[in-house]
């Protein structure tokens, strides 16, 4: 698992990184999973639990399903299972999905699923070549029927199967599934392939479902070699069987007779209590460094419009909705391509929402600079009509984004942490962000002139610094960061006319909370209220959480007005 | 609120209910005390914004009843000195008094113009959407409780008051205009008489005759110098002739700190103002 | 005061008088206005009541009701337009007072119900009941008396403008940041009052109510009567509005708003000057939203989301701050434009509301009220030239 997964992961960074180069990565990654699919599956391992079949003709082997009772049936399954054919598998899975019937005019053995808006007719599936059949009415097929004997059984052939697969990955999930209901069968299936397992971590899992199964033992010490096998162990199942172990019944009747085993397995379950603790704290950080990167990447672009040039914009949750919109629509323009199509948003989503925001600098907030209530109901005044232009363009209902696929998905770390891509990028993605801006304001020839006309605007001016240029392009800027925040967070929310509004108050709040005119702490500030919402919510529950800190915020910002890292000096003093 | 007795009764629920909600309003602050003739005492005064000493282990002592001119070149650190006194910045170091029993550091500035300092700003602030005549008004010394003035009517002595400052001033055509309409200097001399007004025992003035005619900078020198004796007066200026006509004690502030202080002669003959003013590029 | 503004007033003329000025000198306007307010107060009840359906003249009560909302909208309007426009506290947060008042008022319309729940439980409003609470929450305690509870309508707004303005004003939170912590109050609120947990009905909010003080207030007559509480209400909230800014406390509040630090300097505690006036104008929002609550028959967590706050500040801007009587000028006309576009062109009133913002803070900033004496004055010149060409 470990091995492939975080090659991915550092491979889609670069994604983000770089449209280019991502690009690149994206057309090799898909090409590598095509590979991995179509290369032929051939058994791993030499000593399988059973014999293998003599013959390889699915087919034949398939023909008897039609007619048989469910001890035959599971019979036919148990040959399949051990044919070795590539196919094999998804033949069990369809079965047990109840996908498998036999054609009435022939007898042979299809896979049959049912077709959008064809109420009558399924399409078929050949399950030894696994290729189309085209469609055939419902009346010309009966169903193989399954009944919960075969479906358990059928449960642990493919999970057998799965034993055996070239991919670790595979292996691993599979000895997780059958961990879950342990028996005898599944005992033995790990026992026959431990010896044979080369990957470190599937023989970990396989002897953590052996020690789970010695803990039946009756041998006092077999079971205490198993709980010291299980120290450390992640899994919930483990946590679930040591602590049954130790927790007395009603009647005070222990599970452990023995008093070594239950001490050993009291330290074990103290361990794994600790670490599980540690990734659970590590999972609430994760899940509240998120919040917070999206809260600072809807914030940030504010931060220069109120913080660098103290201008108001109650518009700026609606340039966040535009990006997104450029995100759906550009989804719409390439449709086959939902990765190509959300990397290009990024900069599309810039120049829509930014062309937006000098559109509204130079339309109506410059006449209004030194008057910032009334740019704040100029703005908002705005921010209604954008919307509702939406409402017309679009429609009032949310629009799906989809994610792609390099998006989707789950890092297993291990069995107490589980991080998802989306949250991961949109994080690594908005500090990103935030350097870029923070480089342009500091190392550009724009950003020296937005810092000038913010400290001193007629000095700068007599500098030979064009302020209405540089007005305009600050604003742009923000604006069109508020549209790559869109982008990111049309890979988290609903897309829809109200989207911006969600975002308002609480960027406002991360703004003033990290303190005006200071990136580093809107990037704080953001950060933190995240966590903090995140470390709130077990507590109190999500609602709940945002009031408080709502209110929290409102007399954080009494205690202090000038926020967290206020700016200093004879300029804040104001006259 | 027809009937007087009705009337006295309302004012004096209302003095009862804004003594209680003013917490403490105007008992706050001690009375002045003079009994050693320095009204105000500055000790080791320090201010620091981010690194930069605006005010630099300040000592000052100002007598009742002086009129006190100080000069500087910019940045001395003339205002922040008089927003130390009257509790727009708080010092990192040094102690403040006024008199013998107020600890200017300890009130805030509405609490620092009851006991008597008050302010005219650099550039003249006055209330420009009111009037003159309501200027002068709401400067008048006073309880100035949320109740009382919900319920203030004005006396004939109190109208009396307000014509003679207007006289003193001379605003008394311009008594129903918009104060946000009157020229520079008269928007100056309208601060000043705010600040007469307030009847407070020190006066601080910040530069009173920036953008006056030298007619008007004539009149403003006769006015500050009446009101010696009686108050005790702070002057800032740049203007040196200015200075020179009215003032008695100069004290010379140079980064954040006193250079010199004595009659204008002696610290114009002072080698380290000397310095100050023709080393730094002069004034 | 009057006789200080007698004297010489050939020489003021030079310099353009304040709106206040106005005010002070030739009050017409709110004159105008009382006289409006009473005679629609007296004349609506008669065109409902006496005039026989059918008849031209005759008001339906879908009108006596539309009427009466315009009045809860304009007190709430004269109440921010106190704080906006006389002290520049630009509130945006203001419907969250108004929806506390509506709720005060929604408990007790709420316990009057009785058994006629559908749960038919006597004490319990039925919500409770569906989310099987086996006691009456100790703040809905006394909310059955009608004297307790119109107590609680300015209380209870009262109290959080307190609370909230002491905390705020005291740090000297000012300007935007004010606004926007205004905004986040209520849409802390909002959030709070949508959940179950906090008693209030939740989702769905106070609603199917029957009583008011016994009478049915589904009759004529009492419908007619709260219309009448109404504009009464309206009256003398005006009216007092009207004396505090023609105080001397009025004239230290516009001279915090002008040059707040001056004030301070001066001697007043600007904090305390915004604080009871803030909380003035909270009670009034308060207010209004009881009056609205039984006329419309619903309260909500709707009521708390910031946009309501914003619009009330916009119905002020579009009718000329500063003034009172523009707030309510302001409130009816914007409000009756919405009743009728929201009617006819759905889709085009946000459009309309939005640029009415963008409209009025770059070519209206005195508002309706404020261009009239602009217009007026543009006229008299053309006339005069006009008649100076004829000669």
């Amino acid at each position: 698992m470990k091995p492939i997964r975080p090659k991915l992961c550092l491979r889609h960074q670069l994604a983000i990184l770089c449209a280019a180069l991502g690009l690149a990565a994206f057309g090799a990654s898909t090409a590598k999973a095509d590979e991995a699919a179509a290369a032929p599956v051939e058994p791993a391992v030499a000593a399988t639990t059973v014999a293998p079949a003599a013959t390889n003709d699915l087919a034949a082997l398939l023909a008897p399903l039609a007619n048989a009772n469910f001890a035959e049936k599971e019979a036919v399954a148990q040959k399949v299972a051990v044919s070795g054919h590539p196919n094999a598998r998804p033949t069990l899975a369809a079965f047990l999905d109840g996908k498998l019937y036999a054609r009435s005019s022939d007898g042979v053995v299809v896979v049959a699923e049912a077709v959008e808006g064809g109420e009558e007719s399924l399409a078929l599936t050949d399950p030894v070549t696994q290729k189309s059949l085209g469609t055939e009415p419902a009346e010309g097929l009966s169903k193989i029927g399954t009944n919960n004997s075969l479906r358990k059984s059928l449960k642990n052939l493919l999970a057998q199967i799965a034993l055996t697969d070239p991919d670790p990955a595979v292996r691993l999930s599979a000895v997780k599934e059958s961990m879950r209901a342990l028996d005898e069968t599944t005992v033995a299936s790990f026992r026959a392939t431990l010896a044979a397992e080369n990957d470190t971590k599937v023989k970990r899992a396989i002897e953590v479902g052996l020690a789970l199964a010695d803990l039946e033992s009756p041998e006092a010490d077999t079971r205490l070699a198993a709980v010291r096998a299980l120290d450390g162990e992640l899994a919930p199942e483990v946590h679930n069987r040591l602590t049954t172990l130790v927790t007395p019944a009603e009647d005070g009747t222990l599970a452990e007779p023995d008093e070594r085993v239950r001490l050993a397995a009291n330290a074990a379950l103290d361990n794994i209590n600790f670490w599980r603790s540690v990734y659970g704290a590590a999972e609430t950080m994760f899940f509240g460094l998120s919040l917070g990167s999206v809260l600072v990447l809807a914030a940030i672009g504010l931060a220069i419009t109120f913080g660098v040039m103290g201008v108001i914009n109650m518009a700026h949750g609606e340039l966040i909705m535009l990006g997104a919109y450029t995100a759906y629509v550009m989804q719409l323009l390439i449709p086959d391509n939902h990765g190509l199509a959300l990397l290009l948003s990024v900069p599309a989503a810039f120049l829509v929402s930014g062309a937006f925001g000098v559109a509204i600098e130079r339309g109506i907030v410059r006449f209004l600079y030194g008057r910032p209530l009334e740019t704040l109901l100029a703005t908002f005044g705005l921010s209604l009509i954008l919307q509702q232009l939406v409402r017309s363009v679009f429609s009032p209902n949310n629009r799906p984004v989809s994610i792609p696929e390099f998006m989707s998905g789950v890092w297993q770390v291990n069995d107490a942490l589980a991080l998802t891509y989306n949250r991961l990028y949109i994080l690594v993605f908005s500090l990103m962000v935030f350097a870029a801006l923070v480089a342009v304001l500091k190392r550009t020839p724009l950003g020296l002139q937005v810092r000038a006309v913010s400290l001193n605007r007629p000095m700068a001016r007599a500098m030979g610094v064009r302020s209405a240029f540089v007005d305009a392009a600050t604003f742009g800027l923000g604006a069109g960061i508020a549209g790559i925040a869109g982008v990111a967070l049309s890979q988290l929310t609903n897309v829809g006319p109200n989207l911006g509004q969600a975002y308002i108050i609480d960027s406002f709040m991360v703004v003033v909370f990290g303190g005006v005119g200071n990136l580093w702490g809107t990037l704080i500030g953001g950060m933190s209220l995240g966590v903090i919402n995140k470390l709130l919510e077990p507590y109190a529950g999500a609602v709940l959480a945002k009031i408080l800190v709502l209110v929290a915020l409102i007399l954080f910002i009494q205690r202090k007005p000038r926020g967290l890292f206020p700016q200093k000096g004879r300029a804040a003093e104001g006259h | 609120m027809s009937a007087p007795g009705l009337r006295g009764g309302i004012e004096r629920f209302g003095n009862t209910v804004g003594r209680v909600l003013n917490r403490g309003g105007s008992a706050a602050a001690p009375r002045l005390d003079l009994s050693h003739d320095i009204i105000l005492y500055l000790e080791g005064i320090t201010v620091s914004f981010d690194g930069f000493r605006a005010l630099n282990n300040l000592s000052l002592y100002v007598e009742a009843g002086e009129l006190r001119c100080i000069i500087g070149p910019n940045g001395a650190g003339k205002t922040t000195m008089m927003d130390v006194i009257t509790g727009k910045t708080r010092p990192d170091l040094g102690s403040a008094w006024f008199g013998q029993t107020v600890d200017l550091l300890t009130l805030t500035e509405p609490e620092i113009a009851e006991v008597g300092i008050g302010r005219k700003f650099q550039k003249p602030t006055v209330f420009s959407e009111h009037s003159v005549f309501e200027n002068l008004e709401l400067a008048m010394a006073g309880n100035k409780s949320v109740w009382r003035m919900l319920f203030a009517k004005m006396t004939p002595e109190q109208h009396l008051r307000i014509d003679e400052v207007l006289e003193t001033i001379g605003l008394k055509d311009h008594r129903a205009a918009r104060a946000g309409s009157l020229s520079h200097g008269q928007k100056q001399w309208l601060e000043i008489g705010m600040l007469l007004m307030q009847d407070p025992a020190l006066l601080l003035v910040d530069e009173p005759v920036a953008g006056m005619t030298p007619q008007e900078t004539e009149r403003t020198a006769e006015l500050l110098v009446s009101l010696a004796g009686k108050h005790s007066v702070v002057v800032v200026e740049h203007d040196m002739n200015f200075v020179r006509s009215i003032a008695r004690t100069v004290t010379v502030l140079h980064q954040g700190s006193v250079l010199a202080e004595g009659s204008m002669e002696q610290v114009q003959n002072d080698p380290k103002v000397i310095e100050v003013y023709l080393g730094d590029g002069g004034h | 005061m009057e006789n200080a503004m007698e004297a010489p007033r050939k020489l003021a003329k030079h310099a353009p008088p304040t709106p206040y000025q106005l005010l002070m000198r030739n009050d017409l306007p709110s004159g105008l206005f009382l006289t409006v307010l009473a005679i629609v107060t007296v004349l609506v009840p008669i065109l409902h009541l006496v005039v026989p359906e059918g008849n031209v003249l005759h008001l339906s009560s879908y009108s006596v009701t539309l009427i009466g909302k315009y009045m809860c909208y304009a007190l709430l309007a004269v109440a921010v337009d106190l704080i906006w426009g006389y002290c520049g506290i630009l509130s945006l947060g203001h419907t969250a007072f108004f929806a506390l008042g509506g709720y005060a008022m929604g408990m007790y319309l709420m316990r009057q119900i009785g058994t006629r729940g559908v749960y038919a439980d006597p004490v319990l409003p039925d919500f409770m009941v569906f989310l099987n609470w086996k006691e009456l929450p100790w703040f809905w305690q006394g909310m059955d008396q009608f004297w307790f509870a119109m107590i609680m309508v300015v209380f209870i707004p009262g109290l959080l403008a307190y609370v909230f303005g002491w905390l705020a004003f005291r740090s000297r939170v000012t300007g935007v940041y004010l606004s926007i912590i205004t905004q986040a109050l209520t849409y802390a609120l909002l959030l709070a009052f949508f959940r179950n947990e906090m008693g209030f009905g939740g989702n769905n909010g106070l609603t199917d109510f029957k009583d008011l003080l016994g009478m049915d207030l589904k009759q004529p007559g009492v419908r007619i009567a709260l219309f009448v509480a109404t504009g009464v209400c309206l009256g003398f909230g005006y009216f007092a509005c009207r004396y505090v800014v023609r105080s001397r406390f009025g004239r230290v509040v516009q001279a915090i708003r002008d040059a707040e630090s001056r004030a301070r300097f001066i001697g007043y505690r600007v904090e305390n000057y915004k604080l009871w006036l803030f909380t003035f104008s909270a009670m009034l929002a308060g207010l209004a939203g009881a009056l609205y609550v039984p006329q419309v028959g619903i309260i909500n967590p709707g009521e708390f989301a910031p946009i309501n706050s914003i619009e009330v500040v916009i119905w002020v801007a579009v009718g000329g701050r500063g003034t009172l009587y523009g707030a309510v000028v302001g409130a009816v006309l914007v409000n009756y434009a919405k009743t009728v576009l929201t009617d006819a062109l759905p889709d085009v009133w946000l459009y309309a509301l939005g640029a009415l913002f963008v409209v009025v803070t770059l070519f209206l900033p005195k508002g309706i009220v404020g261009v009239l004496p602009d217009l007026k004055a543009k006229i008299d010149t053309l006339r005069l030239q006009r008649a100076r060409r004829a000669r």
